[in-house]
């Protein structure tokens, strides 16, 4: 834990002088640092979704010969559901780490720190961040080596990039308002299942024109999520779709803005609380 | 000795993978009927063999025979023949009493109906009658412990272990809980073999206690027995003034031997026995040595313990939650 | 001699008992054994039925399809779930008093299978219930559906065995991943979403060895009335339940051995 006791001499030494940048600074650093130290904490995060990815591309991948199906390779239209899979882990990653903080007591050191509650939120969702880009790296280096394509081609990378981190960052910052909230990892932990909701109840496996059940589609076209995964998609499947991307990074940017809403509010009735 | 409903230990150990031996080859023998009080500070090794004798806990050298049965070799038997009552009663908060009963009796194959006649009538006997269809998640620590001990009851077994049963419990119900198994024992013929870390249950409630520290047995006996080995008393005493230790040292050693004291405090075993106090304080005044506090105490078994082990065990059962290892820290032998 | 009332089988039941008692006292705990398959069920049979348009699709209905799929789903998670909670007892405390109190250790693995079982039928009651009422069709006779039933116990039962042994190996909820994710491999590489010959690429290879395969297409093949390969099922089945008695017993030892 050296890099925590720096983080906290460094906030203590700053004194209230020290900006709210140097304080995010030091959070993330921690956030980080705890990130890249705990390597196995990715792992799940990271082999899941390409597991999912894996079995759903062998096994549907008699969907492409459906009428109307946008691709041939399954590989490639799936990959919109593992980017948005990791992201949603994401979320369970920062509201356990927080709840943890909270149950380990950290939390309170924090708060004897002249920390500011943006900080807080900030610096914890740096970690988060780069777990997000970590994990884009590795699905996108994993399926363009197993024949998957990018339609966007090179200068699609840094969109996929931003659109991932953005959603990382979003979800993130509603799981650090539940962590907040409970101040509980099994709380945090018992929204998983909401997360499967979410994603299984969207156009992930098939485009929403495919599916054949009406209440599936009415409840894929009402899912946020659904929007989210057609955005990655598109980079892969048709190129630059200006409605595509426009949505996800909207649906995206309105997620972030009601997670930090909540993890403020959150944060504020902690800090009251205590 | 008798041993069909007793325990017979020959050179118990327990070895886990980090750390020390836990159990260091211990040899005891406990007769049908009796208390055996098996006293320690926390971390001795009291419940590691607790586990063993109970068959929780397979020894990694010696054997052992609980109700005549071998504990490795016929754990079954064992099983059948002894009532356990663990550190942590673990029950399940959303059963009841009498649920509980239920499961306990099943789980030793004893049929429904006798089940729920004895289940009714050791709820009763440990006084939670009223509280038999509550669930358990709601009872207070004493509450547990008591239905813990009807639990291990449920079968008839000859023999109990209970396993620091009062750690954690109030004055009340303490004495209640060392009633019943006086009962037990007395009435019933119940053998019990209990350990503790509080001098004053052992002493009240056992025949025969066994110290225990670090792993091995360093004293056995009745405690009448172990305090006479002790013998005579000890006088205690600390100078008004700090640099008058030394000087009280060399009065004081004319009347017995150096014990181990609190920080800046002297003690020595009398010689002649208590009759010498009025001498002790006679030679300090002649010395003129001012006084801040003068003590004299008859052996207890924690004069026993710190005789066998140079440490106190007091602290522990005064504090109740503190671990001995924690309180010794504060005591220091004055160098004599 | 009724096994029921053997020292065996008492000790069992009443392991049991508490297990189920405890699941109709607090029925939030048996909600997640329930939802998950009918979200499975919904996700599947719901979302992808396009997928049976597929040519050389040429089961009937992608309904019953995935019914028998989510009926050996849950088959293993009704054991998945068990795991947890023999961890869990482990975990606090609780699993002393039963190794203390039975006669015969072997009880308690007992008395836990028998607790899944009960909860894994409930389970399948409500899932045949929904797919009924959402359009599975079932052809079979009722010795066809009675041999579903019997692939589905035993499948249930073995993963029961196998949950447990992890679970008295690490005695930790912790542990609960080391349960969870061997099951969910083993029932995602199965052929889930379509027959095994319209699987492509390295899955189709492991489905080909996978447990879970032949028990499945047995299901599948025996609710539409053609049966084909039951044996084969029954007898991985078995397979199954004879390799996971082992690794059972062996966890139940370790968890002896550790006190």
């Amino acid at each position: 834990m050296n890099a925590t006791a720096t983080a906290l001499r460094g906030v203590g030494l700053g004194g209230v002088s020290a900006g709210t940048l140097t304080q995010v600074g030091y959070l993330a650093r921690r956030s980080i640092t705890r990130t890249v130290r705990q390597p196995i904490l990715i792992i799940p995060s990271l082999v899941f979704p390409l597991f999912l990815l894996a079995v759903n591309s062998s096994g549907l991948d008699a969907a492409t010969l459906l009428p109307g199906f946008p691709t041939n390779s399954y590989l490639t239209f799936a990959l919109g559901l593992t980017f948005m899979q990791g992201a949603l882990f994401a979320t369970m990653g920062a509201g356990q780490s927080i709840a943890g903080d909270i149950q380990h007591g950290f939390f309170n050191r924090l708060q004897l720190t002249p920390l500011r509650g943006p900080a807080l939120i900030g610096g914890q969702l740096a970690g988060v961040t780069l777990q997000g880009l970590i994990q884009g790296v590795a699905y996108l280096i994993i399926a363009l080596a197993f024949g998957a394509h990018l339609e966007a081609g090179i200068a699609g990378v840094p969109v996929l990039f931003a659109l991932s981190a953005l959603v990382g960052v979003a979800f993130g910052s509603l799981g650090l308002a539940i962590g907040l909230r409970t101040g509980n990892g099994e709380a945090v932990q018992g929204v998983f299942p909401l997360m499967f909701v979410l994603l299984f109840l969207s156009s992930g496996a098939l485009p929403r024109h495919l599916i054949e059940a009406d209440w599936f589609q009415t409840v894929a076209t009402i899912n946020p999520v659904s929007y989210l995964i057609e955005g990655f998609r598109s980079l892969f499947v048709s190129g630059w779709d200006g409605e595509a991307l426009g949505l996800a990074f909207g649906v995206a940017l309105a997620v972030l803005a009601f997670g930090m809403w909540a993890a403020t509010t959150a944060l504020r009735g902690r800090m009251e609380r205590t | 000795m008798e041993t069909a409903n007793g325990i017979e230990v020959e050179g118990l150990v327990r070895e886990f993978k980090k750390g020390p031996r836990a159990v260091d080859g211990i040899d005891l023998r406990v007769g049908e009927g009796e208390i055996y009080g098996f006293l320690g500070p926390n971390g001795a090794g009291k419940s590691t063999t607790v586990h063993m004798l109970t068959t929780l806990l397979p020894p990694t050298a010696g054997t052992a025979r609980v109700a005549g049965h071998d504990i490795v070799r016929e754990g079954p038997a064992v099983r059948d023949a002894i009532g356990v009552a663990l550190q942590e009663a673990a029950l399940d908060q959303y059963l009841t009493a009498r649920e509980h009963m239920r499961l306990q009796a099943g789980m030793h194959g004893i049929p429904k109906g006798e089940a729920l006649r004895r289940g009714d009538e050791l709820i009763d006997r440990v006084g939670l009658a009223d509280a038999a269809d509550r669930k358990v998640g709601g009872y207070s620590g004493g509450m547990r412990r008591r239905l813990d001990l009807a639990l291990a009851l449920v079968h008839g077994p000859r023999i109990l272990f209970l396993d620091e049963p009062t750690t954690g419990l109030d004055v009340q119900s303490r004495t209640s809980l060392w009633d019943e198994v006086a009962r037990l024992a007395n009435d019933e013929g119940v053998t019990v073999f209990l350990t503790t870390q509080y001098l004053e249950e052992a002493d009240s409630l056992a025949d025969r206690v066994g110290i225990i520290d670090v792993g091995r047995i360093v004293a056995e006996g009745t405690p009448d027995a172990l305090k006479a080995e002790i013998g005579r008393p000890t006088v205690e005493a600390a100078p008004l003034e700090r640099e008058d230790i030394e000087r009280m040292g060399a009065v004081l050693r004319r009347f017995g031997s150096p014990q181990r004291a609190e920080r800046n405090h002297l003690a020595v075993r009398l010689d002649e026995g208590s009759a010498e106090l009025a001498d002790v304080v006679r030679a300090l005044d002649a010395e003129q040595i001012p006084v801040r506090e003068l003590e004299i105490h008859a052996p207890t078994l924690d004069d026993v313990f710190l005789a066998k082990t140079g440490r106190r065990l007091e602290g522990a059962a005064k504090e109740g939650e503190e671990s001995a290892a924690e309180s010794t820290g504060e005591l220091e032998a004055v160098p004599a | 001699m009724n096994p029921f009332t053997t020292r065996f089988g008492r000790a069992a039941r009443a392991i049991a008992w508490r297990q189920l008692h405890v699941m109709v006292t607090k029925p939030t705990l048996i909600l997640p054994s329930v939802i998950f398959p009918l979200f499975f069920f919904a996700a599947f049979a719901g979302g992808l039925s396009a997928v049976s348009a597929a040519p050389s699709f040429d089961y009937p209905s992608y309904t019953t399809f995935q019914y028998v799929f989510v009926l050996m789903q849950s088959a293993i998670f009704g054991g998945v779930f068990t795991g947890f909670a023999i961890a869990a007892d482990f975990e606090f405390g609780f699993a002393r008093r039963m190794l203390l109190a039975t006669h015969n250790r072997s009880a308690l693995i007992g008395g836990y299978a028998i607790a899944a079982l009960v909860r894994a039928l409930l389970v399948w009651v409500v899932v045949t219930v929904v797919a009924l009422a959402t359009g599975a069709e079932v052809a079979g006779s009722v010795g066809d559906l009675l041999g579903i039933l019997a692939i589905a116990v035993m499948l249930n039962f073995a993963a029961t065995l196998f949950a447990s042994g992890v679970a008295m190996r690490f005695r930790t909820l912790q542990a609960a991943p080391l349960i969870q994710l061997p099951a969910f491999l083993i029932i995602m590489t199965a052929p889930v979403y379509v027959p095994r010959d319209l699987i492509e690429g390295w899955v189709a290879t492991v489905a080909d060895f996978n447990p879970m395969t032949a028990t499945l297409e047995a299901g599948r093949a025996l609710i539409i009335g053609a049966p084909a390969e039951t044996l084969l099922a029954l007898g991985v089945a078995g397979g199954l339940i004879a390799v996971m008695i082992n690794w059972a017993r062996t966890g139940l030892r370790r968890a002896e051995a550790a006190g």
